[in-house]
């Protein structure tokens, strides 16, 4: 079994955001990049799915520009056998359908059975990239994945639905699955696997050119318009404006 | 220009945020055509006949009697075609989020997703965590749009008369790759967090599973049902059925009374268009006070005993 993992390198949620003098995203030299913490789950996901059939390989893919190696390199650190890079140049490429096409048009050969993805990204969470390249694949596809259980022909999902409901889907192969965080336990890395991984391929595609059909224009700190009423006292005096609050205010009795 | 909402069956019900998309697809102008699709499209379009609808279409094909990304965004593009819709709307749901991007790249026009507000020719989108807004612009007159709950309030619906039109649509069953299983709730208890007016919701700060009577004693004296953040729900201490935020159920209610909630953006999606937010954490940069009405910095485990013995009184 061919399994795709779809990766992307974001801004920790740790790093300080300034925006960029363009006005368009933020400055990178300030940041410090990490793997999409969702794709985790991907790609231990992958790697359980081949663990449990006994066979396999599984291919980490990323675009971005070169810094985007480096999660490509965790993903292989951590088992998988190779990576596909599709190096960006210039501006970074924020709009789905174009980089959905890139990728399409880089792996469409390579016949994977199962391409699996985080549920978004954490910078421009568009959420699709792993939908719309399943259908330029002409794959079946299914969303928010919380439990997989593979056969040789199917897949069946668990899929999280709204308000606590879920439902079992099951899809044939050829198939693009997203995964919900929490799904497992994704593994470190361990030194041998870190040391083996500097060994293992990873084949660099130019991104094409595609025409934009989404742009970011500008990015800017939200507006809070709420007038918040701070209350802190002690609590006798907490308490009573609490109930004053609910029976005057929000009139809840 | 003429738009196209795709409803979404609720369990046999039209989806709050299907209101809601049909009320920015009124604001945006032209005609607003509807979509229902299946067993329930009957119901779900006499729901809807009261509203002002250039039409309400109905597909009633038996491969997409219930829901499945494969129909469903086939449908949907031969609806377009045939309709010759230049911009299909619909809420952020997760059943938006499963199929419309086959949509998108069936038709090969792009999909903004999760919008929060409309500036003139741009789309505003959270980014980064929501720690950042971006605009966004779209160079192509055809677009699909779906909006996050509460870009605009079911209360602006325009009301007037729609036609309901029958649609026949060119299904395969070789389309359809998928057979689903019907839907469960892992949790048996009957909780109906999206109709209730008053919500108690409890978050991290109420530190551990044997604290969690407080919130249900404070919830039974305000007559208010219970909900939790997700760590609570992921810790095991409340079923996943009562769970607000973008994994859990929408919340639109009079008052969202929020203990030790801290407000990750995953939770606040689910909760922000309540009317008012009164919140209580002890830390002073929680983000949850940022759209709260009322922010009260304390502890929870000391307040709200106190506060619901008084009103007990």
């Amino acid at each position: 079994m061919k399994i795709a993992v779809l990766v992307k390198q974001v801004i920790g949620s740790e790093s300080a955001l300034a925006i960029s003098d363009n006005g368009n995203w933020v400055k990178e030299e300030n940041a410090s990049f990490v793997m999409n913490p969702p794709d985790n789950y991907a790609i231990e996901e992958a790697l359980l799915i081949k663990e449990k059939i006994g066979e396999g390989e599984v291919v980490i893919i990323s675009q971005g520009p070169a810094r985007v190696q480096k999660v490509i390199r965790e993903g292989l650190a951590k088992g998988a056998d190779r990576g596909i890079h599709i190096e960006e140049q210039g501006q970074l490429e924020t709009d789905p359908l174009s980089i959905a096409n890139s990728l399409a048009a880089a792996i469409k050969d390579e016949n994977f059975d199962l391409v699996l993805s985080g549920l978004q990204s954490d910078d421009t969470g568009m959420g699709q990239i792993g939908i719309l390249v399943g259908e330029l694949l002409k794959m079946s596809t299914a969303t928010l994945a919380i439990e997989t259980d593979i056969h040789s022909d199917k897949i069946r999902v668990k899929r999280e639905l709204e308000s606590g409901w879920f439902q079992w889907v099951s899809l044939n192969l050829p198939s693009s699955i997203s995964i919900q965080s929490g799904i497992n336990q994704p593994r470190y890395p361990s030194l041998k696997g870190i040391m083996g991984a500097k060994k293992k391929e990873v084949t660099v595609f130019q991104s094409q050119n595609m025409d934009k059909k989404q742009n970011v224009e500008n990015v800017f700190v939200p507006k809070t318009s709420k007038e918040t009423e701070l209350i802190e006292a002690d609590l006798n005096t907490t308490v009573d404006r609490i109930v004053e609050i609910l029976k005057s205010e929000v009139k809840v009795f | 220009m003429n738009s196209l909402v795709v409803i979404e069956d609720n369990r046999g019900k039209v989806h709050r945020m299907s209101k809601e998309a049909i009320v920015g697809a009124q604001k945006l102008g032209g005609d607003v055509f509807a979509l229902v699709i299946g067993k329930n499209a009957s119901s779900l379009s006499s729901d809807l006949s009261s509203l002002q609808l250039a039409q309400i279409l109905v597909v009633e094909d038996d491969l997409v009697s219930t829901y499945n990304a494969d129909g469903y965004s086939e449908v949907v593009s031969q609806i377009v075609k045939l309709m010759n819709i230049n911009i299909i709307i619909a809420g952020h749901t997760y059943q938006t989020r499963d199929y419309m991007p086959r949509v998108s790249a069936k038709l090969d026009i792009p999909f903004i997703p999760d919008i929060i507000g409309i500036d003139q020719d741009l789309y505003i989108k959270q980014v980064l965590n929501a720690k950042l807004n971006s605009s966004i612009s779209c160079s192509t007159s055809s677009r699909i749009l779906s909006f996050q709950s509460a870009c605009f309030s079911e209360d602006d619906i325009i009301t007037g008369t729609a036609e309901i039109k029958n649609i026949e649509v060119n299904l395969d069953s070789s389309l359809v790759r998928s057979t689903s299983e019907e839907p469960f709730q892992d949790s048996t208890s009957e909780v109906d967090l999206e109709s209730s007016e008053l919500i108690v919701s409890v978050g991290r700060g109420i530190e551990k599973e044997e604290n969690i009577p407080i919130a249900f004693d404070l919830a039974k004296v305000l007559n208010a049902e219970v909900s939790a953040s997700r760590p609570v729900v992921d810790a095991g201490w409340m079923p996943s059925s009562r769970q607000v935020g973008s994994s859990g159920s929408t919340v639109a209610p009079k008052l969202y009374f929020s203990l030790g909630v801290s407000g990750a953006i995953q939770h606040v999606v689910g909760m922000k268009g309540s009317k008012t937010i009164l919140a209580i954490n002890k830390d002073r940069d929680a983000p949850i006070f940022e759209i709260a009405d009322y922010a009260v910095i304390g502890d929870v485990l000391e307040i709200i005993p106190k506060l619901t013995e008084v009103l007990s009184e």
